[in-house]
């Protein structure tokens, strides 16, 4: 057990180190460095340029050194909390970034909670009422999840919202709030404005969810032991119970690996079109500005999330299900 | 005491070989029918089966018409693409009415006429009741080159000499949406289909060497595989579309999307053709083959692939709706495709606002084609993946 999980902690290394890479690559593709072309800005714009500064910033980041050394320093400075320097908001970017990134975890957790709530119910009805009326509305509905881009789902429900109950849901707090320590009072005014992004975020996810769980438990009803229990005179409630729910319940946890990227990525658009104060918006526009360490921090924090969200989900996995505990894999 | 009769031993004489051709019927006599189904070949079978699937069999149809309509738009567009109407910015959707007055004269629509809401600095257009304008069909409209080489202005249906026919309404610059989606077809579909080329490609190719090769090979495609599966899918899309250089002409820019979306989709294929391999690469008929000699990308081609290709096919079918999802939400968010080059998420791309949700809501009206394009690819596909395998 503990020899799997130091096992998987290990192999976090060169995932997280091979995703440094691509970013750090992605982030160099624009020509020129963003020192020059944000100097060549300001200039365009009659600002003048602190020369002092921009030599220190240009000594500090390494940008006259060859690639790898200024990849080694870009790395390095991220293992103790040094993401670069945001060309665009002129200050370092743990200072721009404030509590986006907290804001983005929690939003993803509460879609994957009321992914959970939604599909897990439905999911079962689908597949223990195969071919009835209810599984085909539930499955067309589903398949609409899946169909409807959730920028628009996300612009139609803001404008019900605000039709219906008179809201202006643009951030995901009420204003008083913003950039004020936490308190219960401002967990509590999130978790008021959170429900629309977390429906149309999750509403793709939960289609999908539906789908997958419903063939596998579908896979799963087939099964000799089920007909063995069925046989024996069990009742066809403490059949489901028993056996067949307690398989979908790990299929639960090891589908986070798909559905995580999913969420995440749902979570970016519908939060541009939301105007959340997550990694969205400014994950946008600093791309748009090729404003490159920001950029670069989000992608870099988005994909450590997913590959964090997969262990997570890979060690309860462990601890949930003898079968992988035994044999030391996860078995897909 | 009767004498057990021992066989006799067959002489030459009374064994009989009939001179007759052999008959493979003779045992069970097989209707013409019965013969036509147990006969039919893999892909027949394939073919039947997918038939039984209604709601895939009117996916592949409605997929089928929408393609069609890309090869002649600029005939069943009313407008060209670019053809603004400075006197009707935001113009409301006009209704095809048949009775006036209680008459039937034919399809008509009634003229707009325009009046700015000072409130809310808005233009308000509202039917002008007395003045039915008739619909021409197969008519002289617009010029166009049609598919950029031949000058004509023929069109299935036109306005009224002098009137106007915007069914959808038109955008900020007067230009009427129903083209403008029609045209939009033309980008917007095609975009899925050369994603799926390039991604079908790459997976067969890349999924074809790790299964076939195994060992270190494998163990670095799955790595791979790996990594890129752990990055959420539109935020980086977004930064490689971000990073295509603004000096590409659209076309360019157009082609870079496609590749993108492609880069990053090979991967559930790649793993299904590795596992796939895996598996056949055992088989003694693959022993067979290299012992007479045969080339790796022959036997992977012509022994191994054939094998499950239908299956791949099923499974690249239900990606492409991913792909025309990821174009319009990056054309929508303005840095994917960017006009001259129209495509559904282009033309989303002016319904950002709640504004535009509230007093313009036909702007919004591309998203209908987006999701029965998903729609039907998906249960297309379904319908493929359940014929893929027709013997069980």
């Amino acid at each position: 057990m503990l020899q799997y999980i130091g096992k998987r902690l290990l192999m976090m290394i060169p995932t997280l180190f091979a995703i440094s890479l691509i970013v750090f690559t992605i982030i160099q593709l624009p020509p020129g460095n963003y020192l020059e072309s944000y100097i060549a800005e300001l200039e365009a714009q009659g600002e003048s340029v602190d020369q002092q500064k921009v030599a220190f910033l240009r000594e500090y980041y390494g940008l006259d050194k060859p690639l790898p050394e200024q990849y080694v320093r870009w790395v390095g400075g991220m293992l103790h909390g040094d993401f670069g320097y945001s060309f665009e908001f002129n200050m370092p970017v743990t200072k721009v970034i404030g509590d986006r990134m907290l804001l983005t975890i929690i939003v993803s957790f509460a879609t994957i909670l009321f992914t959970w709530a939604i599909a897990f119910p439905i999911g079962i009805y689908s597949a223990t009422h195969q071919y009835s009326w209810g599984d085909y509305g539930l499955s067309l509905l589903g398949f609409l999840g899946i169909a409807i881009p959730n920028f628009m789902l996300a612009l139609v429900m803001m404008y019900v919202a605000n039709v219906l109950f008179g809201t202006t849901i643009g951030g995901l707090m009420d204003p008083q709030y913003i950039g004020q320590p936490w308190t219960w009072a401002k967990i509590k005014s999130v978790l008021e404005h959170s429900w629309i992004p977390v429906i149309v975020i999750g509403a793709s996810g939960t289609a999908g969810m539906i789908r997958r769980l419903r063939a596998n438990l579908l896979d799963e009803l087939q099964k000799q032991y089920v007909v063995t229990a069925r046989a024996k005179g069990l009742p066809p409630r403490k059949v489901l119970r028993k056996y067949p729910l307690r398989m979908a319940l790990n299929f639960f946890i090891s589908d986070i690996g798909s559905l995580l990227p999913h969420i995440i990525s749902g979570a970016e658009i519908t939060a541009i079109v939301l105007s959340l104060p997550t990694t969205g918006p400014m994950l946008l526009n600093a791309l748009k500005s090729q404003d490159m360490y920001l950029a670069g921090t989000f992608l870099m924090f988005l994909a450590a999330l997913i590959v964090i969200g997969v262990l997570i989900s890979d060690l309860a996995l462990v601890a949930l299900d003898p079968r992988i505990r035994l044999s030391g894999g996860v078995a897909r | 005491m009767s004498t057990l009769e021992l066989p006799r031993k067959a002489s030459e004489g009374d064994h009989f070989v009939s001179t007759e051709p052999f008959d493979p019927g003779s045992a069970m006599r097989l209707t013409p029918e019965q013969e036509r189904f147990y006969l039919a070949s893999q892909w027949k079978l394939m073919w039947w089966k997918f038939l039984r699937h209604r709601v895939a069999v009117v996916s592949g149809v409605i997929l089928l018409l929408m393609y069609g309509s890309t090869v002649v738009t600029e005939f069943l567009a009313p407008y060209n693409l670019h053809s603004r109407h400075t006197d009707f910015i935001y113009a409301s959707p006009q209704r095809v009415h048949l009775f006036h007055d209680g008459h039937f004269i034919g399809p008509f629509v009634y003229a707009q006429t325009k009046r700015l809401d000072m409130t809310n600095l808005r233009r308000i257009y509202t039917p002008d009741r007395s003045e039915p304008r008739r619909l021409r069909f197969f008519c002289a409209g617009d010029p166009y080159r049609f598919w950029g080489l031949v000058d004509m202005s023929f069109h299935f249906v036109c306005p009224a000499q002098n009137g106007t026919l915007f069914l959808l309404g038109t955008d900020r610059l007067g230009r009427d949406m129903l083209s403008r989606i029609l045209y939009g077809a033309r980008i917007s579909l095609t975009i899925g289909l050369i994603g799926i080329a390039l991604s079908f490609t790459l997976g067969l190719v890349i999924g074809g060497i790790a299964g076939y090769y195994g060992g270190w090979v494998d163990m670095t495609v799955q790595r791979l595989i790996e990594i890129i599966r752990s990055f959420p899918e539109l935020p980086l899309w977004m930064a490689l579309s971000a990073v295509l250089p603004v000096t590409w002409s659209p076309i360019l820019i157009y082609f870079g999307i496609t590749a993108i979306l492609a880069l990053l989709d090979w991967t559930g294929l790649a793993r299904a053709v590795r596992s796939k391999l895996l598996a056949l690469r055992e088989e003694d008929y693959t022993t067979a083959a290299r012992l007479m000699g045969a080339k790796p990308a022959r036997i992977i081609g012509r022994h191994l692939l054939p094998g499950f290709m239908s299956h791949l096919i099923a499974s690249a079918t239900l990606s492409i709706p991913g792909m025309i999802l990821g174009e319009t939400a990056l054309s929508f968010l303005g840095i994917g495709l960017r006009p001259p080059i129209t495509s559904w998420g282009v033309l989303l791309n002016d319904a950002q606002n709640i504004n535009v949700v509230a007093l313009y809501p036909w702007l919004m009206l591309p998203v209908v084609p987006v999701i029965v394009v998903i729609l039907a690819f998906n249960f297309f596909g379904d319908g493929l993946r359940d014929a893929a395998d027709p013997y069980r």
